[in-house]
């Protein structure tokens, strides 16, 4: 075990790792608070057009990845908002027209199903130094503007119309979400791959939500549950000769099972002892 | 009790811009004019109460004078300053209809009722001790400080409406504006309500209701507004014929809500029903 720890690669995809295992959750937390669970999943298959259209024109595939990612997560944000017709079925061509189009570009490009694979499901051998730059970089921002800005994206996802009327700039934030979703989706793709991604914003999320009761109390646990799943996935899937993703997904799928038999007591011991002592139940 | 509207009006009324003014409103939904050309105006002080019947288009001229949604044609002005213009927007408690405080993640009261000062700190930054205090505040005026760190949304669904109401207050408004806050609140619950919304016009502050019916609000409205097919068919007094023969079914009065028992009162004294 210790020795793993000893190779290059190994402690680049681990610091991959700390960083997908806080920041995926962070901001899940406030797509799920604003139902928007699946949101990542759609930006994880636009951003693969953007990995092809790097392998294509010999950009690094990551900031490719961010710029289209980016780009996909304001035009999804915009359909939401303005979209006249259903606005499902604009974000249905949107995911798919990305992953069919990417999967297209890649083959374009000579990518082999392997290197597809990588993208999709995590590598921990293609942690690159430069790679491991960029992730943390972003990283750092999107934790920053996740923590730092958190009163409004919780006003803004909690009551949006309760804080337009506050004065909050709602449409600003909302963009803002999605891009800092869109960010994380690409921060995470080495780690966890492209269509896992979601899986690491929204799983521990609700694993955490077992046993809070507050906001902030989901916010951090959802944060240590994501870490935890991330770093024992990538050395289980080490272990085990895995692909990292599917490992990491299984983990915090795991930590969900566990938890939820331990919340559903909690919360039915709470209400039991909250209407003894309060006896007047909702008339109306 | 409080003092009746007309008393109040008389002597607490202060100069100053009327907080809420609707000058010949047009807003439409979805290409159908729901609201059209309505005219009225909110004083310091007062309580207006906005009645009509379900799709008379009330919480639809109610939102689009909040900014929520936009207006087709006319004006409305808030405190003074065209809508579009308004800042101060910590001057205004907006409590919308809400049949559940829920939302994807749990979030305890204290929460929720924190991002009712965000109104005078739009940007990033910690709570400031005012603003905690503030929220403690609202939490008490609503009774619900047993409630504080408790998700909001395994409440009953009157105490979600306190919540709500608690975050209007948040901001310390001049102007509270509630649509139907009385919708599924216990009578018990409603006369705790009115006795809050007595103390706050006492303090000089006005109020904006849209609401079904008036039940023990009745003594304190110093105007009632009816739409009919999102026109003004009444403005004035709350008593009388006229606004019986404006607003049919939703003036029942409700004279065992008017009087409270001898317990009532906002202060922790149990006022408030589940």
């Amino acid at each position: 075990m210790n020795d793993i720890l000893t190779y290059d690669f190994m402690q680049r995809a681990l610091v991959a790792a700390i960083v997908t295992g806080l920041t995926a959750p962070a901001i899940g937390t406030y797509l799920v608070q604003r139902r928007l669970a699946l949101l990542g999943d759609g930006i994880g298959h636009i951003a693969l057009t953007g990995v092809a259209a790097g392998l294509l024109t010999g950009t690094q595939p990551l900031v490719t990845a961010v710029v289209v990612s980016i780009l996909g997560a304001v035009a999804i944000e915009l359909l939401r908002t303005y979209g006249r017709t259903s606005g499902d079925v604009a974000l249905a061509l949107l995911f798919y027209g990305g992953i069919a189009g990417g999967v297209l570009l890649v083959n374009l490009a000579g990518g082999s199903a392997a290197q597809l694979n990588s993208y999709l499901f995590g590598s921990i051998l293609s942690v690159s130094p430069s790679d491991l730059v960029i992730v943390a970089v972003l990283g750092a921002v999107v934790l920053l503007l996740s923590v730092g800005l958190s009163p409004q994206l919780f006003a803004v996802c909690q009551d949006e119309e309760h804080a337009r009327v506050s004065g909050v700039p709602v449409q600003a934030y909302g963009i803002l979400i999605a891009v800092l979703a869109a960010v994380t989706v690409t921060v995470s793709m080495r780690t966890v791959g492209l269509l896992l991604v979601s899986a690491l914003m929204v799983v521990p999320v609700a694993a955490a939500q077992q046993l809070t009761r507050s906001f902030r109390g989901t916010f951090v646990l959802a944060m240590g549950i994501g870490t935890f799943a991330a770093l024992a996935g990538v050395l289980g899937s080490y272990e085990i000769d895995t692909q990292p993703g599917p490992t990491i997904v299984i983990v915090a799928l795991g930590i969900f099972l566990a938890l939820a038999p331990v919340g559903h007591l909690v919360r039915s011991t709470r209400r039991r002892l909250s209407s003894t002592n309060d006896p007047v139940e909702e008339a109306a | 009790m409080t003092r009746s509207a007309s008393t109040r009006s008389a002597s607490a009324r202060s100069t100053g811009a009327d907080p809420l003014v609707v000058d010949d409103v047009h807003v439409a939904l979805g290409g159908r004019e729901v609201v059209r050309g309505v005219s009225l105006a909110v004083h310091p002080s007062e309580f207006v109460v906005l009645l009509g019947s379900n799709g008379s288009g009330k919480t639809t001229l109610m939102r689009a004078a909040m900014g929520v949604i936009p207006i087709a044609a006319g004006q409305v002005r808030l405190f003074g300053t065209p809508l579009r213009r308004f800042r101060d927007r910590q001057r205004i408690g907006y409590v919308p209809q809400r049949s559940t405080a829920a939302a994807g993640v749990p979030s305890t009261v204290r929460e929720v009722v924190m991002s009712g000062r965000l109104s005078r700190r739009p940007h990033a930054g910690r709570s400031s001790r005012d603003d905690r205090s503030a929220v403690a505040e609202a939490i008490a005026l609503v009774d619900l400080e047993d409630y504080a760190t408790q998700p909001a949304a395994e409440l009953s669904g009157g105490q979600q409406q306190r919540v709500m109401l608690a975050r209007g207050l948040a901001s310390r408004p001049d102007l509270l504006v509630l649509d139907e806050p009385t919708a599924g609140v216990d009578a018990r619950s409603q006369v705790a309500l009115a006795e809050l919304f007595g103390r706050l016009l006492g303090e000089g502050r006005a109020i904006f209701m849209v609401a079904h019916e008036l039940g023990p609000f009745e003594p304190m409205i110093d105007r009632a507004v009816v739409l009919r097919s999102g026109k003004v068919s009444y403005d004035g007094p709350c008593t009388g014929g006229d606004l019986a023969a404006a607003s049919e079914p939703h003036n029942q009065h409700h004279p065992h809500l008017v009087e409270p028992g001898p317990h009532v009162g906002i202060d922790g004294t149990g006022a408030w029903g589940a």
